[in-house]
């Protein structure tokens, strides 16, 4: 069978699986479609957030990154779960036990105004919006790929997915669908990546096979391999950076803390019943996605000699199907700068003749490698699976700010809770058509923003939180205007130095200690801690009652039921 | 009152907690991983320079077993203290 037909059997019975549970786990009052009822057990809400955490970036781009960068591809990794460490330590537990259904929900109680409760929902909208249409193209980008149709075809396909179990479950439907997401989306990742590193080192478990020898008896390491192959080329040495350490450095540092920050990761914690149950299910939640984030730097290295061996200094006429395949999506170029019908890959731009995405890399690896035709389906089919977990996750944080932080909270205090469901449903709807429209007509700037919707979030919403948890002194006055600095600060740095919305982008040497706009969330975040803390100083301490909620939050005993009628 | 003073000590040991296993957090992350990056990759551990090794893969199970420290530890102390929910 061709790869297109096992394409259309494995995505339609994901598919059809994920629609089953939808309607097996419909939403009935709020409190399901928020936060699951909050009876949700440690393991089922691991491998949700697992889902949820890990992207269309995770799966397809990250491997794919690490693939050309080596050792600077390292902030991804450390970046995206060390924030783990951060949220099961300093967020998860404090947050369950305060239970509320969202984050802008604590700010605006904690900090006691609806100014506060404003400007977080405007912070939530801002990243989740960002990352939410990233997203849906690469939905759009599987389809077109592997069941050659229309990439706005595809996106409308995944949104009316989307739309069915969101609107239908909330976070019920969402929570167990995106069980169901986890389970196909890693042993879409570990098959093809078992698969090549017997073939390559004869070792098994890709995390050993990528430090083991060639298989070929030559007794050569096969990271030296690469080292050797790249040098060759003229490219860095694979295990060596070249970027800045202080880059490095801000780099990680904004990911990890943008992690902790991101409101569609940290409402996950509320879905468990104690506090207790917040705890280990970060901790199995990083497991879970360990199992991927280890597995990827392997990829990487596989892809990588891959792709060196198959291409460099072979003839045009003789390369794979796989090569013509991904000519055509234009996401793979070759011109024959020399016109010696071979193809040059080398580091120089004036002479290199071939250009590569890098989200191509896991997509063509099992082709690459020649595996057989359903682990290519395979691929395709956990592909979708993160992109739709991760999607789902987001419309929900922004139809949650949008019913219960504007409707409920600010504009309509008397609503019933049916009627905020409603409403809920219907911004659920909105947002879905929001982010297919930003799909389907991705403004230039959406692949960019993506990577710094971390940046927002940990330049925003972070300090807040951890300082509404840590310091009982932390007044209105202080956490508000760290939040609005704080965000206009990296909004400006983006416009500038990343989007040239401020007349040309200035050249790398002009950054500001010479960081980069990835990296400047790190900055700001320091920034909001700075002007939060020094406006607090200079204003009155936050009464009594807020003080107390403090001290209650601090202890897990006693945590209340995420409460349905507050 | 009694409860209030109990409070204040288990925020305090939580604190202290937390300081060592962050230490620990940053070390392995940005200290191994990138700061000691190139003195670390002169050793190898089977085909992987050690400072490569640690900012691909240690960091990442360190990170895991951080957290289950962290679960263990305050399950004790919960229990230590009769603040279990």
């Amino acid at each position: 069978m061709s790869v297109q037909v096992w394409t259309y059997i494995i995505v339609g019975i994901t598919f059809a699986l994920y629609i089953g549970i939808a309607i097996w786990s419909r939403a009935g009052s709020t409190k399901d479609f928020y936060v699951a009822g909050g009876g949700v057990s440690p393991l089922a809400n691991g491998m949700a957030t697992a889902a949820d955490w890990m992207s269309a970036a995770s799966f397809i781009s990250m491997a794919g990154i690490i693939s050309f960068t080596g050792y600077d591809g390292s902030v991804y990794l450390m970046g995206w779960t060390g924030g783990y460490v951060l949220l099961a330590l300093l967020l998860a537990p404090y947050l369950r036990k305060f239970g509320k259904f969202t984050v802008p929900d604590f700010i605006g109680d904690r900090y006691y105004s609806d100014t506060a409760r404003i400007v977080a929902v405007v912070c939530a909208l801002l990243v989740s919006f960002t990352y939410v249409a990233g997203q849906m193209r690469g939905v759009g980008v599987v389809f077109s790929r592997f069941l050659e149709v229309d990439i706005n075809t595809g996106v409308i396909i995944g949104m009316i997915i989307v739309l069915f179990y969101a609107v239908l479950g909330g976070m019920k439907g969402i929570t167990y669908t995106q069980v169901a997401q986890y389970c196909v989306l890693i042993f879409a990742f570990m098959v093809p990546a078992i698969f090549i590193s017997i073939q390559m080192t004869g070792n098994p478990i890709p995390q050993l096979g990528m430090g083991d020898t060639l298989n070929d008896g030559s007794g050569v390491y096969l990271l030296e391999k690469l080292n050797g192959l790249s040098t060759e080329l003229g490219f860095n040495e694979y295990t060596e950076g070249s970027k800045d350490r202080i880059d490095i450095l801000a780099i990680t540092l904004a990911l990890m803390v943008g992690t902790a920050g991101l409101p569609h990761v940290i409402v996950r914690f509320f879905t468990v019943k104690k506090v207790k149950d917040a705890r280990k299910s970060a901790g199995l939640a990083l497991l879970l996605i360990a199992v991927l984030y280890t597995t990827a730097p392997a990829v990487a290295v596989f892809a990588r000699v891959n792709l060196i061996e198959t291409v460099s200094d072979k003839s045009y006429e003789g390369m794979p199907e796989w090569f013509k395949n991904w000519e055509k999506t234009g996401l793979l170029t070759f011109e024959d700068k020399n016109q010696d019908g071979k193809v040059q890959y080398v580091a120089d731009p004036q002479i290199n003749e071939l250009k590569v995405d890098p989200d191509i890399m896991v997509l063509a690896n099992p082709e690459i490698a020649n595996l057989p035709a359903w682990v290519i389906a395979l691929v395709a089919a956990g592909c979708l699976a993160a992109a739709l977990s991760t999607a789902a996750g987001l419309l929900l944080v922004i139809s949650a700010s949008v019913s219960h932080d504007l409707i409920k909270k600010i504009f309509m205090p008397t609503i019933s809770d049916k009627g905020e469901l409603l409403a809920a449903r219907l911004s659920a709807v909105v947002a879905v058509c929001v982010a297919g429209y930003f799909g389907i007509n991705p403004p230039g700037f959406v692949a960019a923003v993506v990577a710094l919707a971390f940046g927002l979030a940990a330049a925003s919403l972070f300090p807040a939180i951890i300082l509404g948890i840590f310091y009982k002194r932390m007044n209105k006055e202080g956490a508000v205007s760290g939040m609005v600095v704080g965000i206009l600060l990296m909004l400006f740095y983006m416009a500038k130095f990343k989007l040239g919305w401020l007349g040309d982008t200035p050249p790398a040497s002009e950054w500001w200690f010479g960081i980069s706009p990835e990296g400047f969330g790190s900055v700001a975040m320091v920034v909001n801690f700075i002007v939060s803390l020094t406006v607090c100083r200079f204003t009155a301490a936050p009464p009594q009652e807020v003080q107390e909620i403090v001290e209650n939050i601090r202890i897990p005993s006693g945590s209340p039921e995420v409460l349905s009628n507050h | 009152m009694n409860q209030n003073i109990s409070a204040q000590k288990y925020w305090r040991i939580n604190l202290k907690y937390l300081s060592i296993l962050l230490f620990i957090w940053f070390l392995c992350s940005f200290g191994l991983g990138v700061f000691f990056v190139d003195a670390l990759n002169n050793f190898k551990i089977g085909g992987f320079p050690l400072g490569f090794w640690f900012a691909q893969q240690g960091s990442i199970y360190i990170f895991v077993v951080l957290i289950f420290t962290y679960v263990f530890l305050m399950n004790r102390l919960d229990k230590r203290f009769g603040f279990e929910d």
